[in-house]
């Protein structure tokens, strides 16, 4: 066999030269899939990414809703644009919608007049699009929510966190400078709130104002350069983020939920060909489809009934569209102060509830990751979900800050809420700016208690079962209800979580007297936050416990079975 | 537990802490769909019938599009129905929805539905990797030469940051700079002086004292308003709206420095609100409180235009009134302060404040 001379690649058995082909209606790639192959390695592509697995709950759909309400927004938007003049020149409505015939009004106003009613599918197209727009906002903001609640923020992942708080405070603002072009009434008062908010910042507020307005309020300018921010500049921005945050999930692979089989170093799912594609794309139409049927059914930003912009009238009950609404409510509902020093005007009753809050609010939400793992001392990455009860402080900070929004919220409808509940709009005015700050704190106690109690019924349920719903009575007449053990599926379900152990504070010096600073020490305030937010946890019970409560079973304490 | 700078996956230490051990993926349960041929093939059915109702609405669209008129509006359930559009609506918005009602039923009833694992490989990379990295760098650091001549790197990065002033500079024309003269000319102006007319806001007539009852409200404007056009009619607009009010001089308290602004009773203040600009509207004849519906800032016209409620800061600026030789409401001057929402420079020592003589 050694001394046989090399076989030439013809001969070698083992040296086959094409793979065997693959079972399956595909034999071989062929016609523009080799094209393709042959310039970008298509099937390098195919294969890594085909059977890509991603895992199934109903809350990662919340995050879909909101990637596809964008494209929503970027189709219709795009028919928008072929109609609608962003200009303020002045022109005479000679429209078909009768009431407005002979007004003078902006070009804008009257393209959209146009649009409504002398474009065929307009008046639909514009409609999906404001819904889309706030559906969009509202999906991000309960994407957020689920990926807040269930940590999903953690290493590796807290730069998508970060997109996603540009994402979130962007797309804000996208709706703000959408709904302003129409220059309606309502969006002309819009605007002048726009414009107060601006200028009340101290120092640089007027500059602002000028720079932005090109001179005083409303001036000929502001149509044209919001439509800029609207259809270039911020669609950019969002497409390139929203690219950035596909991106990660893929790199970073989908969180799944505790469950049996998953850990850390798996994802258990259903493979991206056929399943998933079939699954989210579908799902893309459905959302598209709900929100043509929205558009056709329920009439929004009726800028015919509102009448062209006119800086000396306003309706009543008017409001921005609903994610502004908590900035609207912190402005109604602050006090009138305002500072006057010198021939200077510090106008905090409009700068602290607007750029003052927005700031603090959007800073919050994305200094969040790191904060908590400074609290923990946790730098492991993390792929499996937090239920929310089991990091208790997490889950009550956050149900606090959705009070202290939701308040804010109920603010931006003061005199709804006063008018249709038959209430003083001084006293819903004054119950909110107390209610803002006790709100949240009670909202934190309450959700605090809940989880810990939850945690509890969770230790209870891996030690003792669950209840079985049958009462027996024993021959000494007492009653008792056996516990039937739980599946072990379920018992590591419960039992698979991180608890923390508060950080020890460090010797602050060490024994030369040199001061001790660096990564590794820890301050005693960092220890004392770190055990308010860990400290509090009902421990799970350890496999001893588990064993014993197996050990011990009567029909109370059943064990787990095997 | 000491923080870890671990960026590895999970390590053996974490699968201590598990107190049950994990069973592995529950077992895979059949669907109805896989156990019952019967049931498959009605799922089956379902999906071709979503696919299938897809062309009929899709021609339906067209022919609405083309057949139905498009200012045709019908009156149903108490509402005005655009027909043209709602019909589009309809039969597209189903169309679409049929697409995505027909995929997802496949992929739930009709597609393999066991679930599958795949391996999580850790973010970062590999000691490896890194040092590959490290080494790469190092070579091309090498081979820019900076390391023996420092002042590339440093003189490189000044001159990209000196870029962005003139950068920014090309933004200078963004808007007209608010200096102090700008100011006067602008937000601290407003079209109103001495004679100007008072004119009803609708019809545009000169008003006149004896024409106004006690309680009632007009909003005017300046005679001279209709002079302009475009942009500069509405930011002249957007300052000089005004509520002309007349009031029982009785009822109302007047201070001695503003006793020669009014006419009999008869008032005039800044519609503009001195929050953030609402034009305010809304009217309490019997407080004499004026109430913007925008933030709820509440006036006291009663009482030189101070607030009694809400966010603003500043008393409403009073016109300083006076009966031309016909009898006709014209103004002695312009707004003695700025009238509209605060701003930085705004000097707000001379504002009414309740109390002032």
């Amino acid at each position: 066999m050694m001394a046989k001379p090399a076989a030439t690649a013809e001969q070698a058995e083992v040296l086959e030269t094409h793979a065997p082909a693959p079972a399956g209606p595909v034999k071989k790639l062929g016609g523009p899939a080799i094209w393709f192959d042959e310039r970008i390695g298509l099937a390098k592509l195919g294969k890594a990414s085909l059977r890509k697995v991603f895992p199934d709950h109903w809350s990662f759909l919340l995050g879909e809703i909101a990637l596809y309400s964008f494209i929503v927004l970027l189709l219709t938007g795009l028919f928008l644009t072929i109609w609608f003049k962003p200009s303020m020149g002045e022109v005479e409505y000679h429209g078909s919608y009768q009431l407005m015939r002979g007004l003078a009004m902006s070009q804008a106003f009257e393209s959209t007049l146009q649009i409504s009613f002398d474009v065929r599918g307009g008046m639909l197209v514009r409609q999906i699009h404001h819904w889309a727009a706030i559906l969009f906002m509202a999906a991000m903001t309960a994407h957020m929510l689920r990926v807040f609640f269930t940590g999903a923020f953690r290493k590796p992942r807290e730069l998508n966190w970060l997109i996603g708080v540009g994402l979130l405070s962007l797309g804000m603002i996208a709706g703000m400078t959408g709904y302003s072009l129409p220059d309606d009434l309502l969006s002309g008062t819009g605007l002048r709130f726009t414009d107060g908010a601006i200028r009340a910042v101290p120092i640089v507020g007027t500059w602002v104002e000028f720079f932005i307005f090109d001179g005083e309020f409303p001036g000929d300018a502001i149509i044209a350069r919001f439509y800029m921010a609207h259809i270039l500049l911020l669609p950019a921005i969002l497409l390139g983020l929203i690219a950035a945050h596909m991106a990660l999930v893929v790199y970073h692979k989908h969180t799944q939920f505790p469950g049996p089989g998953r850990t850390e170093k798996n994802v258990v799912g259903y493979p991206l060909f056929p399943v998933y594609a079939a699954k989210a794309g579908g799902f893309f139409f459905i959302v598209f489809g709900v929100l043509i049927l929205m558009g056709a059914t329920m009439s929004i930003n009726q800028v015919w009934l509102y009448g062209p912009y006119n800086p000396a009238q306003v309706t009543a009950g008017s409001q921005p569209d609903w994610y502004m609404g908590w900035v609207e409510g912190a402005v109604r509902i602050m006090p009138g102060w305002e500072s006057h020093w010198g021939p200077t005007t510090w106008s905090w009753n409009v700068f602290v509830p607007f750029a003052i809050l927005m700031g603090i609010f959007y800073t919050a939400l994305g200094i969040w990751p790191f904060v908590e793992s400074w609290l923990t001392g946790d730098k492991r990455p993390h792929h499996i979900l937090d239920r929310p009860r089991n990091a208790p402080t997490r889950t009550a900070l956050g149900v606090a800050g959705m009070t202290f929004y939701g308040l804010l919220w109920a603010g931006g409808g003061n005199d709804i809420l006063a008018t249709q509940f038959s209430l003083s709009l001084n006293s819903v005015t004054w119950f909110l700016r107390f209610a803002v700050f006790v709100g949240p704190v009670i909202a934190f106690l309450v959700t605090k208690r809940m989880c810990l109690s939850l945690q509890r019924a969770d230790r209870e349920r891996v030690l003792h079962g669950s209840e079985s719903g049958i009462l027996v009575r024993s021959q000494i007449g007492g009653y008792s209800e056996p516990h039937v053990p739980i599946s072990v599926d379920e018992a590591f379900t419960l039992t698979q979580h991180r608890q923390y152990t508060p950080l020890e504070a460090t010797p602050t010096e060490d024994e030369h007297g040199v001061k001790l600073k660096g990564p590794g020490t820890v301050s005693g305030l960092r220890a004392k936050l770190s055990a308010w937010y860990s400290g509090y946890d009902v421990a799970k019970p350890t496999a001893a416990q588990i064993a014993e409560s197996h050990h011990h079973g009567d029909e109370d304490t059943p064990a787990l079975p095997h | 537990m000491t923080p870890e700078h671990s960026t590895a996956l999970a390590t053996p230490e974490d699968e201590m802490l598990h107190p049950v051990l994990d069973p592995g993926i529950e077992e895979h349960v059949e669907r109805y769909s896989d156990a019952d041929a019967a049931v498959g093939d009605r799922a089956y059915k379902q999906v071709v019938l979503c696919f299938g109702l897809v062309p009929v609405l899709a021609i339906a669209f067209v022919v609405v599009y083309f057949a139905v008129p498009a200012d045709f509006t019908a009156r149903l359930l108490g509402v005005n129905w655009h027909v043209h559009s709602t019909l589009l609506g309809l039969t597209g918005g189903l169309a679409v929805l049929l697409v995505g009602i027909g995929a997802i039923h496949w992929a739930r009833q009709l597609m393999n539905d066991t679930e599958i694992a795949e391996e999580r490989h850790a973010a970062s990379s590999s000691d490896e990797e890194k040092n590959g990295f490290v080494e790469k760098l190092n070579a091309g650091i090498a081979d820019a030469g900076v390391h023996r001549r420092g002042l590339l790197v440093s003189s490189l990065g000044g001159a990209l940051g000196i870029l962005a002033v003139p950068a920014v500079v090309t933004l200078a024309d963004l808007g007209p700079w608010p200096t102090a003269a700008v100011r006067r000319e602008t937000i601290e102006k407003t079209i109103w002086a001495d004679g100007v007319r008072v004119v009803n806001d609708n019809n545009w007539l000169p008003l006149k004292a004896s024409d106004l009852e006690i309680g009632q409200l007009v909003n005017a404007e300046p005679e001279n308003l209709r002079e302009l056009h475009g942009a500069a009619y509405h930011n002249a607009k957007a300052k000089a709206a005004l509520i002309v009010v007349r009031m029982d001089p009785n009822s109302i308290r007047i201070p001695e420095s503003r006793r020669d602004w009014q006419i009999g009773g008869i008032l005039a203040y800044s519609k503009i609100c001195t929050h953030v600009g609402c034009p305010i509207s809304l009217w309490e004849q019997q407080t004499h409180h004026l109430l913007c519906p925008c933030h709820q800032s509440t006036f006291d016209l009663g009482n030189s235009g101070v607030v009694v409620f809400g966010p603003a800061a500043r008393a409403l600026p009073q016109l300083p009134l006076r009966m031309d030789a016909q009898g006709y409401l014209v103004a002695q001057s312009d707004f003695t302060v700025p009238v509209g929402p605060s701003f930085f420079e705004r000097d707000s020592r001379n504002d009414f404040k309740d109390g002032d003589q």
